[in-house]
């Protein structure tokens, strides 16, 4: 029998669950090894030889090059590996999830100045929707 | 006898780490953050605990995938932070009471609860931003400081209930050690916040409130919460939260409620702060 997963109705979220980290294994163990400095620097000197030493799926490594963090989710990445990637271009939690909401770090940051994004509208896949989708 | 006498519940925050670690405390968007430690700073210079048992999680920098423990007792002889991609931050090196963590290990494996032993691993924000909260900025810990890395970054986290049940087993071990210790548990991590994917930003104030309710009034309920309830409602990291439920089980059923903070926002998260001793 299937497990039950209740979570696959919030809306513009994606739980890493265990089949999540199954598919996004090297995708996340790439992003791991940017903690050390000198992986750092292979990486930046040339993106695409660094993630071609690594088993991931082209459509991963695609999604690395582009920066498209939700695609790299929906691949299997998390969010706590990824970080490694946009602390590797210098960028911020704020900066990352921004661009994973389709806002500007500005609008943002006003966003969440103003008490953050409200939980009405935004806790049911089928509920009128206010922002994430 | 060690006992232990309070426990501290705290956000740990990234963001926070950096604006301490930068000089960035006294401006305006820091400043509440921090004005809500400050009755804590003198608090915990008048408590002078001996050991802290600090239950945070990891963040994907001491644990990859190559290894996720539920529960992970740290029982070195102390530990360094951790380079999270942008070097270690410039806070002291932790130290462990040894001969207390080895105790804790025994007592609570013999109480049914399968605990992981790590020896070597470095801590991250998780575990330092509570400690600069509390202490400041300082050249040394001022006590010992024994790590509880509870995995919630792979889904499903320990239950809440399960969560509970460890501090009881974490109390039973404390008070079964010879030497005298004033010993605090810290309970770290929240409260709401999503950092991931188009809902992130997620802020639930009213689940945060009735949370820091519940956690001093009730939480033999709150422990039967089930995660479906703070991954929809305090958003996909809120989940945290169930750490919490470690530092309380740690206490006595009633306790007094010192201090009390709640701000949104600190970057992406609500920060939600308790101080607890036991009546």
């Amino acid at each position: 029998m299937a497990l039950n997963k209740p979570y696959s109705d919030i809306p513009g979220t994606t739980i890493f669950d265990a089949d999540m980290a199954r598919i996004g294994f090297h995708l996340n163990q790439f992003a791991m090894s940017l903690m050390k400095a000198q992986n750092r620097e292979r990486f930046k000197a040339d993106e695409r030889a660094y993630l071609d030493e690594w088993s991931m799926t082209e459509e991963q490594k695609q999604a690395v090059l582009d920066r498209d963090y939700n695609r790299m989710m929906s691949l299997g990445g998390n969010v706590y590996f990824l970080a490694k990637i946009f602390s590797t271009d210098g960028l911020s939690f704020q900066f990352a999830a921004a661009t994973m909401t389709g806002m500007t770090q500005p609008e943002y940051a006003q966003m969440m100045l103003d008490g953050g994004r409200s939980p009405e509208g935004n806790l049911y896949k089928n509920e009128p929707n206010k922002g994430a989708s | 006898m060690a006992k232990i006498t309070a426990g501290v519940t705290t956000s740990h925050v990234p963001a926070i780490g950096a604006a301490l670690d930068n000089g960035k405390a006294n401006e305006e968007y820091w400043k509440p953050v921090f004005a809500g430690y400050d009755y804590s700073k003198k608090w915990i210079a008048e408590q002078k605990p001996d050991v802290i048992i600090l239950v945070y999680n990891d963040h994907a920098s001491a644990f990859s995938l190559d290894l996720i423990p539920t529960f992970a007792l740290g029982c070195g002889e102390k530990y360094k932070p951790a380079d999270e991609g942008w070097g270690p931050r410039p806070v002291p090196d932790v130290y462990s009471h040894q001969e207390l963590a080895s105790h804790i290990a025994q007592s609570v494996i013999t109480d049914d609860f399968d605990l992981t032993v790590v020896n070597t691993m470095d801590v991250d924000h998780g575990l330092t931003v509570p400690l600069s909260l509390m202490f400041g900025q300082t050249d040394a810990w001022p006590c010992k400081v024994i790590p509880l890395a509870v995995n919630v970054v792979l889904y499903p986290p320990p239950s809440g209930q399960r969560c509970y049940d460890l501090g009881k087993a974490l109390r039973r071990a404390v008070e079964s050690f010879d030497e005298d210790l004033n010993v605090q548990i810290w309970g770290t991590g929240g409260m709401s916040h999503q950092l991931q994917g188009p809902r992130a930003g997620l802020i639930n104030k009213e689940f945060d409130n009735n949370f820091l309710d519940k956690i001093v009034s009730d939480p033999e309920a709150l422990a039967k919460v089930p995660h479906i309830n703070y991954v929809r409602e305090a958003g996909s990291e809120g989940v945290e939260l169930v750490m919490w439920l470690i530092m309380r089980g740690a206490l006595n059923d009633k306790v007094t409620q010192k201090h009390r903070f709640y701000h949104v926002p600190a970057s992406n998260t609500a920060v939600g702060h308790l101080i607890l001793e036991n009546k």
